[in-house]
């Protein structure tokens, strides 16, 4: 952390970009995260898994503060997350998220999704937002349907889109809360074809995720959480050849069953 | 039907003053409405308890009160509107024109902003989540993400509230606007005998502008039904 100093706004590679310091949540008398301490390096594709219930997406969601905390801190290239209002939303802009459920804005077309974030927020010219879009949209497969209403699109091609919403605004770093979750067996395969890409591109990402495919293939870091904390992280080998805790290794001899 | 015959022009322009009372107030309640709505769903905790005593207060007083208020007591409270002074053809719309408009907007604001907060509720979470994600502040998610989606499901809640409203106008008339039901109460007066045609007659003019207004209701309802 000390690397950083706050007139170098962009980390370097292999800095961290985001830090998680000491991070408490309740919600009522649930303690959801517990001390959690995590540091997610530039480049860096770190891994979350663990039951459900063990707090995996609400960490996630703290990252740009859709959830706030109760205690602790969360920087983000070296600058504390705002509380609210416009800097909050500035710092949004930064970190592109996916949700389980896509979430595209259903009054609009997929090529309006994702102009949106650039026309809105980062004042873009419509042309320019339109070709980047137009890129963007070829890129995750889904150029030709760029005119169509969200509910028109099957839920893979929807998450592809929702993927190319998110890098439309140009990330530091990319939160996927349990992307997969919510599709059908064999649309799984396209959008994670889609994250192992950005994965190699060198994106910075954080995914929430039952899908140990994924973690073995795009992973640098695994980490496991049960009931709101860190249990164990390790790299994707080390995680699933040789867990060092107990917990961790019956949830994985639960899950590697089938 | 006497009543036609010599007076198919103060038919007319009754229902003309009718049909601006009903636009003027219309539009501006659909605005008020929504500063209203954007007031009681916001992220200002002194807004929204002023929103919500707003729409509990002027929702449960009657509109002739709120006429009454506005015709009789504003004005000692030096809120007058003589400055109104606008004449269309031979249809005048004076001060007691906007005494109406006043009252009849601020009392159907309150229901456009209900039948808006319906709408904003039926717009999933996940629809504000993703739009502050990409970093729109609270304005933007609003005006880009929320509204025009609560709208669409605010549709058939709205044509009611409107519909209402085009029959509220009436009201006016104890206040001493010349609108439709003045001009009724003219005719019947007049022509006493012809009092059953009368009486349809007018209430004919009501329901040709509720049909329309029924019309364009149904036909966003459909035409947003696909996005």
């Amino acid at each position: 952390m000390t690397a950083i100093s706050s007139q170098a706004p962009t980390a370097a590679q292999g800095e961290p970009l985001v830090v998680l310091d000491h991070v408490e949540k309740w919600y009522g008398d649930l303690h959801v995260l517990q001390d959690i301490n995590l540091s997610i390096k530039r480049g860096e594709v770190v891994v979350v898994i663990g039951p459900s219930g063990s707090g995996k997406s609400t960490l996630c969601r703290t990252i740009n503060r859709l959830e706030t905390i109760g205690s602790g801190t969360i920087t983000l290239d070296g600058q504390a997350l705002p509380q609210e209002g416009k800097a909050l939303a500035g710092l949004r802009a930064e970190v592109g998220m996916v949700f389980q459920s896509f979430n595209l804005f259903a009054h609009k077309t997929i090529l309006e999704n994702v102009m949106l974030g650039p026309v809105k927020v980062r004042k873009s010219s419509k042309a320019d937002a339109e070709k980047r879009a137009t890129e963007l949209l070829d890129r995750v497969g889904l150029a030709k349907h760029a005119p169509k209403y969200p509910s028109q699109l099957s839920g893979g091609q929807q998450q592809r889109v929702a993927i190319a919403r998110a890098l439309a605004m140009e990330p530091k770093v990319m939160l996927f809360d349990e992307p997969t979750s919510a599709l059908d067996p064999e649309m799984i395969k396209e959008v994670l074809d889609v994250m192992v890409d950005l994965a190699k591109q060198g994106m910075t990402m954080v995914v929430v995720t039952h899908e140990m495919g994924f973690a073995r293939t795009a992973a640098d870091r695994v980490v496991f959480m049960a009931d709101g904390q860190i249990v164990e992280e390790g790299t994707p080998e080390e995680f699933f050849t040789h867990a060092k805790s107990e917990r961790a290794r019956d949830f994985l001899g639960h899950i590697l069953k089938h | 039907m006497d009543f036609l015959t010599n007076g198919h022009n103060a038919y007319l322009e009754s229902f003309f003053y009718t049909l601006m009372l009903f636009l003027v107030s219309g539009v501006l309640s659909l605005v008020l409405g929504t500063i209203l709505v954007a007031c009681r769903v916001g992220p200002v905790a002194v807004l929204r308890v002023a929103g919500g005593w707003y729409v509990t207060i002027v929702r449960s007083t009657p509109l002739v009160v709120v006429f009454a208020l506005f015709q009789f007591a504003a004005p000692m409270l030096g809120i007058r509107f003589g400055w109104v002074q606008i004449h269309i053809g031979t249809v005048d719309f004076t001060s007691f024109f906007a005494v109406a408009v006043v009252a009849l907007t601020l009392y159907t604001s309150t229901f456009v902003c209900e039948a808006l907060r319906s709408g904003i509720n039926s717009v999933p979470l996940g629809q504000a989540e993703a739009a502050r994600a990409i970093g729109l502040t609270f304005g933007g998610t609003m005006s880009q993400v929320i509204l025009p989606q609560a709208f669409r499901a605010s549709v058939p809640p709205l044509a009611s509230v409107l519909i209402a409203l085009i029959k509220n106008t009436s009201v006016a008339y104890i206040f001493g606007v010349g609108e439709a039901v003045a001009q009724m109460r003219i005719m019947t007066n007049n022509y006493a005998s012809e009092r059953v045609p009368i009486f349809l007659t007018f209430a004919a003019g009501y329901i040709v502008i509720v049909f329309v207004v029924s019309f364009f209701a149904n036909h966003l309802e459909k035409h947003w039904r696909t996005a």
